[in-house]
């Protein structure tokens, strides 16, 4: 698996039977350290991810072990939104809790 | 199979059904001296693994297979807790860092 930031959204509308009802995001991988790798890819998300929100995306063959992408024609499958990564002993990334957000804008 | 060492973790309450309660460590590929090679990696752990332990972990959809349930969404896993590399030559990872 491969840490990944959601970059966009893809709409399409005419497309393969197999692929109508499925979401389709613009994913930047990353690496260890969530410095961006360079890559960008075209991914089915069975977990309902945001724009900007770190992921795991499943690559190869492996993107069919899901219930939701079995006989998808996908090798790209957004499996997982991240929490939290520690890397080499270090809180490299941890995702912002909207409730404590809204909380801030309150005191406004 | 190939040789790697635990350098983290990645905590995700958000995930498939089939990754539910699985733990998922990032994995960085080494060779048999301990040098490490290509990208790091996030790869299934059955084991309870911490920082440092050298593995052994299998790719591609092999990786899916790693228990009785249904296969996993990973082209990554690991299968093994390495105790020791012998090799010809003197220089190899020797006895992993877990104490008995």
């Amino acid at each position: 698996m491969e840490l990944a930031r959601v970059e966009g959204v893809v709409v399409a509308t005419a497309k393969v039977d197999r692929l109508h009802g499925q979401k389709l995001l613009v994913i930047d991988l990353l690496r260890a350290d969530l410095t961006p790798a360079g890559t960008q890819i075209v991914a089915v998300d069975t977990v309902g991810a945001g724009v900007g929100e770190v992921v795991l995306a499943v690559r190869g063959s492996s993107a069919r072990q899901t219930d939701k992408t079995a006989h998808l024609p996908t090798d790209t499958t957004i499996v997982a939104i991240v929490d939290e990564v520690v890397y080499r002993g270090r809180c490299v990334y941890r995702k912002r809790d909207p409730e404590k957000e809204s909380d801030v804008s309150g005191q406004d | 199979m190939f040789l790697g060492r635990i350098e983290g973790i990645v905590w995700a309450s958000i995930k498939d059904e089939r990754l539910r309660a699985v733990r998922l460590c990032i994995l960085q590929p080494v060779d048999e001296y301990d040098n490490p090679w290509g990208e790091v990696q996030v790869a299934v752990d059955r084991l309870g693994l911490v920082d440092g332990d050298l593995v052994f972990w299998v790719d591609s959809t092999e990786a899916g297979f790693v228990d009785e349930s249904r296969g996993l969404p990973s082209e990554i896993s690991i299968v093994g807790l390495v105790d020791q590399v012998d090799l010809a030559e003197a220089g190899g990872v020797g006895e992993a860092d877990r104490e008995g």
